[in-house]
């Protein structure tokens, strides 16, 4: 199978019902996304399908023949994107493993609405779980990339 | 974060005052251009290039920030030179034990001394160098500094010239007097590896031939495998192998549960292959168990005495006498860690060793386990320390190090296991629930004359020792022991409780049981007297003095700390619960739909009072609206850090109080994802967290657990504030109701 992910196309033996985190993680050494739940429940292996969030660990490979994958990897090629900028000025990770996750749920966020209301960053990013409760800063971090505080 | 080999040769080991090892003697003989290395903490590279050693576990808590920042400060270094070296598992590097709130608390002092050691030395070959009294430098941003003639000389200079000096006995040298009691305002370091994806985390690592395995453990504790049909598992392309590994006897311990392994190219593939094992398990003693027939027989234990633990006065006969007596029971269902990371660990066993890759917060402790499962001499296996996905104390029972350990010996390759959500939450090492019947007695004139607490929970020690039911001294001395009660009859009674699962410590640990009840109890007297909770509990904690074991009638564990060093101060609840009272505006008319709530809690050597803000959530029970809180750690590092353990500690707690329930049918866990096992999301977050942090010169204590234990019952309170609704058993919000 054909997969590309963050622009590179990659030749993948991996089964065909295999969800894309597994093909990353397992296959691609991109370990950058992370398992959290394996049911679309915690957004800890949130990635890009053609720019739109999605939870790669439901997300079967087969189903993504002719479309581009973008990681954490992939946001920026060097860590510059105003997200991960934000998260630096506000210090918001602590254990720091959802936090790919989170950053790849608010770029999305951000493309489609680039100033968001603190009511659209909460509903946005309801999907994904912060178990060591950074949520305030990640809210504030959002809000700053965004140009709104 | 692969740690350079630091040379072992020259280091004696010893004990300072605080008990921790150090390095002492004369470093290796450096030839020039060889770095400065006094002891395992410091190695200056002659192009000044400083790396610091970080002997505990990142887990959130941001010890890899604060170490190595009070090395750094010690020693006079310029931070942006600092290099961090994570230690691997290894007992030169001191109790490594990342749990208990303990990194700062209890190194603290060694780890000053350690740089000192190094900063003296430093400051002895530049006055040479200088030609001037030692008495006249200072190191200052990575330079030793003679002020008066403007003269300096850079570290790295110098790091030859120290090196072929003598190492002093750390407890003689100088520490610097300009330590500040606060700490700094630092940056958090490596902030880009998480937020690029860099960061390697437990399940990140990968080794060339690495395989992984999906394990399938004993359904109900105590199951053993009658027989397994394979067959199907092993026709799934790309597994590798199917093991069978024991089931073990009590005392779990740190002991993997045993199981069935499949070995697979990937862990999809390890998965779907592990559900199509066969497997039949024996009968176990918990086959009948469910929470809701342990809850009932627990709240009859309750209602009956109990084995007395903390007996002043006659409680039972001030209760008869009394002209008031107020009663309620409190329940915390068992609670799972959670942390988003599930377990993780590689292992590669090698004709002459091991090698461990592992989120642990104990890498020692995991280094004995692998050797003594493989038969090698703990010198044969290395345990490297990733990055930890949140920890909590799930990750200090590294038995999935020994599962990967066992395996890869198997199979012959290096090999990854991956515990599934699933597996976390339903074969973990669970948070005890508890059951707690309160009664207070007040005479005529309404003064608090009789406490009486009877408590039945499952004991971490059952996991230890199969014979042990009750709950042990460590486990009281969270929150019932060691409460000030200046009443003069008082009773805490324990029940034995048939344990149904691995009990295990959890962040905050049993205090969250017996702050939510003590807290929530206090409010309900309160009431019933008509007076604001924090002037209650001044009166009912007794005016400012320090708590004497005498006092309160019990020894005092104190989390090990010395009752000297660490006593419990009434004046310093006194001002936590003021700063908060002040600062949350509690006695001010609440905003129309709003209410708040107050509780403080001692715990870890460190005072936190807290007050939570809630209204109506459109769903039903609490939303939460703004959260203060006021923490008196005493001597604290990274200020940063420390306001974010206390924020996070908000989120925490507030999961604790929605959602937190693990309960069991049939003896198994029912809850097996995020689905049944909610965590509070953003939207569920409070609009604001304001955090004070009062520290002044006391010693030490710890910060990652005390923010826990007030959260949930000052969110209680603040919804009997509310709707007059008293919730007593937690959670609000029952998964299965």
């Amino acid at each position: 199978m054909k997969l590309t992910v963050n622009g590179t196309v990659h030749d993948v033996d991996a089964s065909p019902d295999t969800p894309l985190l597994w093909v990353l993680r397992d296959h691609l050494g991109l370990t950058g996304t992370k398992y959290g739940c394996g049911e679309a429940l915690c957004g800890a292996c949130t990635v890009h399908v053609d720019g739109r969030a999605v939870r790669s660990c439901v997300l079967p490979v087969e189903r993504l023949q002719g479309r581009a994958v973008t990681t954490i990897e992939g946001l920026s090629p060097d860590g510059s994107h105003p997200l991960q900028q934000a998260w630096a000025r506000h210090a918001v990770p602590q254990c720091g493993y959802c936090q790919a996750g989170q950053i790849m749920t608010a770029a999305a966020l951000l493309e489609e609405v680039p100033h968001p209301s603190e009511a659209q960053v909460d509903r946005s990013m309801a999907t994904n779980i912060c178990r060591c409760g950074t949520y305030l800063r990640i809210r504030a971090a959002i809000l700053d990339a965004a140009g709104e505080s | 974060m692969n740690a350079p080999q630091l040379s072992r040769r020259g280091f004696l080991i010893g004990s300072v005052g605080t008990g921790a090892l150090f390095a002492l003697g004369a470093g290796p003989a450096h030839a020039a251009g060889k770095p400065f290395v006094p002891n395992v903490w410091v190695r200056l590279e002659p192009d000044g290039t400083l790396h610091l050693t970080c002997n505990r576990s990142e887990m959130g808590q941001g010890v890899r920030s604060s170490i190595p920042a009070l090395l750094a400060e010690e020693m006079g270094a310029d931070r942006a030179r600092v290099r961090v070296v994570q230690a691997p598992g290894d007992p030169v590097y001191g109790d490594q034990n990342t749990d208990g709130s303990r990194s700062i608390r209890n190194q603290y002092e060694m780890l000053r001394r350690m740089a000192a050691v190094a900063r003296t030395m430093l400051e002895h070959a530049g006055a040479r160098q200088l030609r001037v009294p030692v008495g006249e430098v200072a190191s200052v941003a990575h330079e030793v500094v003679h002020a008066s003639s403007g003269r300096a000389v850079p570290f790295g200079q110098l790091a030859a010239a120290a090196a072929a000096a003598k190492v002093p006995h750390p407890d003689k040298v100088k520490l610097r007097s300009d330590i500040p009691p606060g700490g700094w305002d630092l940056p958090l370091v490596e902030v880009d590896e998480w937020t690029s994806g860099r960061a390697q985390f437990g399940a990140d690592v990968q080794r060339p031939g690495m395989l992984t395995a999906v394990i399938v453990r004993p359904p109900v504790l105590g199951a053993a495998l009658l027989e397994v049909d394979d067959g199907a598992a092993r026709a799934v392309p790309g597994v590798h192998d199917v093991v069978t590994m024991p089931v073990p006897a009590p005392p779990y311990a740190f002991q993997p549960l045993g199981g069935v392994a499949v070995v697979a190219r990937d862990t999809w593939t390890a998965k779907k292959a592990s559900e199509k094992l066969r497997l039949r398990w024996s009968e176990s003693p918990h086959d009948d168990a469910t929470w809701a027939a342990d809850l009932a027989q627990m709240r009859e234990q309750v209602a009956q005495p109990g084995t007395p633990r903390r007996q002043r006065g006659d409680a039972e006969n001030a209760l008869k006498r009394a002209a008031n007596v107020v009663e309620a029971t409190y329940v915390v269902p068992h609670l799972a860690h959670a942390a988003l990371e599930p377990p993780a660990a590689v292992a590669e066993v090698t004709a002459t060793g091991c090698e461990v890759w592992i989120n642990t917060q104990t890498p020692q402790r995991t280094r004995s386990l692998v050797a003594s499962r493989l038969g090698l001499e703990e010198d044969a296996v290395r345990v490297n320390v990733t990055y930890l996905g949140a920890a909590f104390g799930r990750k200090s029972k590294p038995d999935y190090a020994v599962e990967a350990a066992h395996l890869s010996q198997a199979v012959g390759r290096p090999v990854r296991v991956q515990w599934l959500r699933e597996d976390a939450m339903r074969q973990g090492y669970f948070h005890a629930a508890s059951v707690q019947a309160l009664s207070a007695g007040f005479d005529d004139e309404g003064a608090l004359t009789a406490w009486r607490q009877r408590i039945a929970s499952p004991t971490i020690g059952s996991t230890f020792d199969a014979a042990r039911h009750e709950l042990r001294d460590s486990e009281l001395g969270q929150g019932l022991s060691d409460l000030p009660l200046a009443v003069p009859h008082v009773s805490f009674e324990t029940h034995a409780v048939q344990e149904r699962m691995r009990i295990g410590w959890m962040r905050s640990v049993y205090n969250i049981n017996h702050a939510f009840a003590v807290q929530g109890f206090l409010d309900e007297l309160a009431h019933h007297r008509g007076v604001p909770l924090p002037d209650f509990i001044k009166t009912v904690y007794g005016p400012p003095r320090v708590v004497s074991a005498d006092e309160l009638g019990v020894p005092l564990w104190n989390y090990g700390a010395p009752e000297g060093e660490h006593p419990i101060d009434i004046a310093r609840y006194h001002r936590v619960i003021d700063a908060v009272r002040e600062r949350s505006a509690f006695d001010a008319p609440p905003v129309e739909g709003r209410a708040k709530g107050f509780a403080v809690h001692r715990s870890f050597l460190t005072y936190v009072a807290c007050v939570v803000e809630v209204s109506r959530a459109p769903g039903g029970g609490p939303k939460l609206e703004r959260a203060w809180v006021v923490a008196d750690p005493g001597r604290i590092v990274h200020r940063e850090r420390v306001r974010a353990q206390l924020e996070g500690a908000v989120l925490f707690g507030a999961s604790v109080a929605l959602y937190g329930h693990l309960d069991y049918q049939g003896g198994r866990v029912r809850a097996g994802n995020f689905r049944e096992y909610r965590l509070v999301r953003m939207h569920e977050a409070p609009r604001s967290i304001d955090v004070e942090v009062i520290t002044d010169g006391h010693a030490p204590g710890g910060i990652g657990e005390p923010g826990v234990p007030p959260v949930a019952p000052a969110i209680a309170n603040a919804w009997f504030a509310l709707t007059r609704e008293r919730v007593r058993e937690l959670p609000f919000h029952p998964p299965h109701a």
